[in-house]
C-alpha cells in the first residue's frame, strides 16, 4: 500500500507535468523541487510538457514483477518528449512496430492495482503517433 | 587528497555462495569473517571497528540494525568495539570497502575489517527481485515496470545501435566468467556454458537473455585492513590499497547524460588512476561487476582499457580471457561467483588480494597491479579500487 | 440570448476487435444466424490497462483539444457508466485530475445502466441554463461485462464519448425530456460479475416503451414529425432494435444510417447512443436536426432535439468515429477472455 505516496503526485502521472528552472532553463520530468545545477540558485516552476515525442530505446520485458504478470511481455522505453526530458515508460504497441526513433504520443492507461481490493494506478502511457 | 597512512589488506575470508538453505544470515557473516581474522593470524580483538555492507537486511531478513547484530555474533560487541552498516544497493560492499579505506588511511584506527553479506533466499523468489528492484528509482523507473534487467536492458539496446554491439558479444562475456568459475573453488556455478547456451536461454528484458544475467544469491566476504606499519608486523605479502574512490550519478536512467556510459565509473576510475599514479595500461587484472553482461562491456569503456563503443572487441579478440593480456574476473565474475548483494564488493577485494599475493590457485595470473569496479544499481554509485604489492 | 448546447465532443474507442464469428465458433452457435438476429458483426474489446476511467480522459482529453477552452473552466464533471471501476469512488475524480481542470468543480458518477451519460448531459444543461457553472463536462463510457456463452457476450463492447455544454455551442439543445420507470428488464446485484436480464422481456415493455413513448413525446410537444429531422439515433443494444423502433417512430433507414454504429463496434452501454449522435455530428450541416433517445435499463430514455448551429464549420471533426471504428485490430476467443478478465486467476 503506497497510499500517499501516490496520491502526492497524482498531477504528475495522470499528465506529464514536470518542472523547468528559471535560472538555467533546465527541464525536468519527474517534478524536481530543486535544480541539481543551480541548488539553492533554483527558481523552479511546472509545466506541461506536451503530448508527443520519440522513443531513445526500448526492451519488450519477459520477466515481470508480480503485479505486471497479466501484461507479459510488455514494452518499457525511454522517450525524448519534443517538451525536452526523458521519461521513462510504457509503450502499448506491438513487438513489431516498436523501433528506436517511433514516434508515440501520450495515453491515460492503467498501470497496476493493489489486488482486488485495493486501489488502482493510473498514469501514462505512450501509443504509437499515427 | 591525500591520505595520512598506506593502507593494506592482511587477511581475507568468504562463505560459499550461492542458495544456502541450511545456513543463516548470522552463520554465513560469522563464516567470512574468521576466515579473515585467522589469515590475517589475529586474535580478534584487535580489530578497531566494522564496516559492514548489506543491502537490505530490514526486507531480507525483517532484521535492521545489521550493524549491530554482526557485532554482537561476532563478539566484538563484547569488546564494544564500533560497528557500522554501509548501503549502496549492490555497491554496499565497495562502499564498506571504502569507508574502512578511510579509516585506517586518516590513521584514526590502525587495523579494521570491512565485510559484506547477504541472504535472499530466505523470502520469496518474486520478493528477492522486488527488493534488489529498490535500487532503481522506484516513483519512476519501478512504478511503470521498468525492472533492473530493463534498465540494463536499455542501455544494451542502445549500445547495439550505435556501436554495433550483439548479443553474441554479450554471450561470449557470461561463458568466460563461467569458465573461470570452474577453476574457484567458492563459485557458486563451476560449469562451462556456450554462446548457444546464453542465446537460447529465455529472454528476461530484450535484449538480455537469463544467462546474461548474475544470479542473486546468499554469501558474505570479510578483508582485514591495516596501516602499512601494522600490516608488516602481520603478514609478508601484503596487498595495499593505492586508491578507493567512489562517484554518483543520477539514480535513473533517464536522467543520465548518455545511458550508454556510466558517468560515475568513469569519474571514480579517473580519479583512483590519479591517485594510485597509474594509467589503465598499468592494470594487470581487474574484478569487474558484472550483474549483467553489457555491464563488463561498458565498464571495459568506462574504465578507460579502450575508447566508448569498443568494448566488445575486448571480448571478441580475447583480451580480457583468463589467458589473455587483461584478465577480467578472473574468479568468475557476478554471473559464476553468485552475486551476493552487498557482499560482492568485498568479494571482488579478496579475488583481487589473493590474485596478488599469488594464492590464487588454478586461476592464477600474472599480475602486480590489480583493480575492482562495484556499481550500485544502474550505475548510481561506483567504487573503484586499485591495488598494488606496493 | 445566447444558446446552450454541446460546444465540443470527443469519443475513444479501443483499438481490439472480436468478430461474431470468433465467438459463435466456441459456443456452438451458427455465426450467420447469430449476426443477422442481433445485427452484430463485431465489438470492439478493451485492453488490459484500459477501463471506463482510462476510456473517459482519453475521450475528455479530446473534447477539450477540440473545444480550444481553458480545463479550468469546466465547472462539473458526471461521468456515467455502468462498468466504474469503483463502486465507491467517482470515476469523474479521476477524469478532473487527469484533465487539469483544478479543484473547484461540482462532480458525481451516475448510474443508469445505458442512459447515464445522457443524464449528465441533462445535469450540465441545467447548470449551465442557471448560470451556476460556464461550462459542465458529460462522459458515458463503459467497458460492458457479459457471462461467456450468454447472448450478450456479442454486443457488449468498451467504448466512451466525452461532451462540454455550455453557451455558444455547435449543436444547440432545444428541448429534452425523460420517461423513467420501475421496469426490471436487465440489472445487476451488488456484488455481482455479470448482470442479468428478462430475455424478450427486454424489448416491448422495457426498450420499445420507453424508447419509443419518449420519442413520440418530445416531437408532438414540440411540433415535429419524424420528416422534420436531418439525423435521428437511438440506443444500440444490437443491430435489431434501433432499426426497429426507428420505423415505429416514422423515421426512413437513411435518418438512422449514419448513427448505428453497434454493427461494427457493438453496444458501448453507456457510451451507446452517445457514440452514434458523435458519428453523425462528425457529418452534421449547420441547419440540421437530430433527435437522439437514450435508453437505459431499470428502465428510462432520455431524449434530446439538437440543432447544429454555423460555429460547427470551425470546429475540429477528425478523426471521426467511423474512421475509429474501422481501424481495429482483430483478437481471437482466447486473448478476448483474458483481456475481459473472465479467466480465474489465482
Amino acid at each position: 500500500m503506497m497510499l500517499p505516496r501516490f496520491w502526492r503526485k497524482i498531477k504528475y502521472r495522470y499528465d506529464i507535468v514536470g518542472t523547468v528552472c528559471e535560472t538555467c532553463g533546465s527541464k525536468y520530468y519527474p517534478p524536481r523541487n530543486f535544480c541539481p545545477i543551480c541548488r539553492r540558485k533554483s527558481k523552479m516552476k511546472e509545466v506541461n510538457f506536451g503530448d508527443k515525442g520519440e522513443v531513445v530505446s526500448y526492451t519488450v520485458v519477459h520477466d515481470t514483477p508480480e503485479e505486471y504478470r497479466m501484461m507479459k511481455p510488455y514494452i518499457v522505453a525511454l522517450i525524448k518528449l519534443d517538451g525536452g526530458p526523458t521519461i521513462t515508460s510504457q509503450v502499448v504497441c506491438d513487438e513489431s512496430e516498436i523501433h528506436i526513433g517511433m514516434r508515440v504520443k501520450k495515453a491515460f492507461r492503467k498501470y497496476f492495482e493493489d489486488g482486488e481490493d485495493g486501489i488502482i494506478y493510473y498514469g501514462t502511457k505512450f501509443v504509437p503517433e499515427s | 587528497m591525500i591520505a595520512v597512512e598506506k593502507v593494506a589488506i592482511i587477511g581475507v575470508g568468504q562463505s560459499e555462495f550461492g542458495e544456502l538453505w541450511d545456513k543463516g544470515f548470522r552463520e554465513i557473516v560469522l563464516k567470512a569473517g574468521i576466515e579473515a581474522i585467522e589469515d590475517a593470524g589475529l586474535e580478534g580483538k584487535e580489530i578497531e571497528a566494522m564496516y559492514i555492507g548489506n543491502m537490505s537486511g530490514g526486507r531480507y531478513l525483517a532484521q535492521e540494525h545489521i550493524s549491530a547484530l554482526i557485532a554482537d555474533y561476532s563478539g566484538l560487541a563484547e569488546l564494544g568495539t564500533p560497528s557500522t552498516r554501509i548501503e549502496g544497493a549492490d555497491a554496499s560492499g565497495g562502499l564498506a570497502l571504502r569507508q574502512a579505506y578511510l579509516a585506517v588511511a586518516s590513521g584514526i584506527h590502525d587495523i579494521v575489517i570491512a565485510a559484506g553479506a547477504e541472504k535472499v533466499t530466505d523470502v520469496a523468489s518474486e520478493m528477492t527481485t522486488d527488493i534488489m528492484a529498490s535500487s532503481a528509482d522506484r516513483e519512476w523507473e519501478g512504478f511503470v515496470g521498468a525492472t533492473i534487467p530493463a534498465l540494463f536492458a536499455l542501455m544494451a539496446k542502445l549500445h547495439f545501435e550505435r556501436y554495433g554491439t550483439t548479443s553474441e558479444d554479450l554471450a561470449m562475456v557470461s561463458v568466460k566468467n563461467h569458465k573461470n568459475g570452474v577453476l574457484n573453488p567458492k563459485a557458486q556455478f563451476r560449469r562451462e556454458i556456450r554462446v548457444e547456451d546464453v542465446l537460447n536461454s529465455p529472454l528476461v528484458a530484450e535484449p538480455l537473455h537469463l544467462l546474461d544475467c548474475a544470479p542473486l544469491s546468499d554469501g558474505a566476504s570479510a578483508v582485514i585492513l591495516a596501516n602499512e606499519k601494522i600490516a608488516r608486523e602481520y603478514t609478508d605479502n601484503p596487498v595495499f590499497i593505492r586508491a578507493c574512490t567512489q562517484a554518483s550519478d543520477y539514480l535513473a536512467v533517464q536522467n543520465r547524460r548518455d545511458i550508454t556510459t556510466m558517468e560515475s565509473v568513469r569519474k571514480a576510475s579517473s580519479l583512483a588512476y590519479r591517485m594510485a599514479k597509474i594509467s589503465p595500461e598499468d592494470v594487470d587484472v581487474v574484478e569487474i561487476h558484472d550483474s549483467f553482461t553489457i555491464a563488463e562491456i561498458m565498464a571495459y569503456e568506462d574504465l578507460g582499457f579502450v575508447e566508448k563503443g569498443k568494448g566488445a572487441e575486448l571480448i571478441r579478440e580475447g583480451i580480457t580471457e583468463l589467458t589473455g593480456p587483461l584478465p577480467v574476473n578472473p574468479s568468475g565474475g557476478l554471473k559464476a561467483c553468485g552475486h551476493a548483494i552487498g557482499a560482492t564488493g568485498i568479494r571482488q577485494a579478496v579475488e583481487i588480494t589473493l590474485q596478488l599475493r599469488g594464492m590464487a590457485g588454478k586461476r592464477q595470473v600474472d599480475c602486480e597491479t590489480g583493480l575492482s569496479l562495484n556499481i550500485g544499481g544502474t550505475g548510481a554509485t561506483a567504487v573503484v579500487t586499485v591495488y598494488g604489492v606496493r | 440570448m445566447s444558446s446552450v448546447g454541446i460546444v465540443s465532443y470527443g469519443t475513444y474507442i479501443p483499438k481490439f476487435r472480436i468478430k461474431a464469428e470468433e465467438i459463435a465458433k466456441v459456443w456452438g452457435e451458427d455465426a450467420d444466424s447469430i449476426k443477422s438476429g442481433l445485427g452484430v458483426l463485431q465489438k470492439s474489446v478493451p485492453d488490459l490497462d484500459e477501463d471506463t476511467a482510462t476510456i473517459s480522459v482519453e475521450a475528455s482529453r479530446e473534447a477539450i483539444k477540440r473545444a480550444k477552452i481553458d480545463p479550468k473552466k469546466i465547472g462539473a464533471i458526471f461521468v456515467g457508466s455502468e462498468s466504474h471501476p469503483y463502486a465507491v469512488k467517482p470515476t469523474a475524480t479521476i477524469v478532473g485530475d487527469a484533465i487539469g481542470c483544478g479543484n473547484f468543480f461540482h462532480a458525481a458518477d451516475y448510474e443508469f445502466a445505458c442512459k447515464a451519460g445522457t443524464a449528465g448531459i441533462q445535469t450540465c444543461i441545467a447548470m449551465v441554463k442557471s448560470g451556476m457553472i460556464e461550462y459542465g463536462l458529460a462522459i458515458g463510457a463503459d467497458t460492458s461485462q457479459s457471462a461467456p456463452g450468454d447472448p450478450l457476450e456479442y454486443s457488449a463492447s468498451a467504448g466512451g464519448t466525452a461532451f462540454i455544454i455550455g453557451k455558444s455551442p455547435i449543436a444547440e439543445v432545444e428541448a429534452t425530456l425523460s420517461f423513467t420507470s420501475d421496469t426490471p428488464d436487465f440489472w445487476r446485484r451488488e456484488g455481482q460479475p455479470y448482470p442479468s436480464h428478462g430475455g424478450r422481456f427486454t424489448g416491448t415493455p422495457a426498450y420499445f416503451r420507453h424508447v419509443y413513448t419518449a420519442g413520440e413525446k418530445i416531437m408532438r410537444e414540440n411540433g415535429y414529425k419524424p420528416e422534420d429531422f436531418d439525423y435521428a439515433v437511438f440506443h444500440q443494444p444490437n443491430g435489431k432494435f434501433p432499426v426497429r423502433v426507428a420505423r415505429m417512430l416514422g423515421f426512413r433507414s437513411e435518418q438512422i444510417e449514419q448513427g448505428l454504429v453497434v454493427r461494427k463496434v457493438g453496444n458501448t452501454y453507456s457510451g451507446s447512443s452517445v457514440l452514434g449522435f458523435s458519428a453523425i455530428l462528425d457529418v452534421a450541416k449547420p441547419g440540421d436536426k437530430i433527435l437522439l433517445v437514450s435508453f437505459g435499463s431499470g428502465a428510462g430514455s432520455d431524449a434530446f432535439i439538437f440543432d447544429i448551429t454555423d460555429r460547427i464549420e470551425e470546429f475540429e471533426r477528425e478523426p471521426k468515429v467511423w474512421d475509429k471504428i474501422n481501424r481495429g485490430v482483430e483478437v481471437d476467443y482466447s486473448v478476448y477472455l483474458k483481456l475481459r478478465r473472465k479467466i480465474k486467476m489465482k
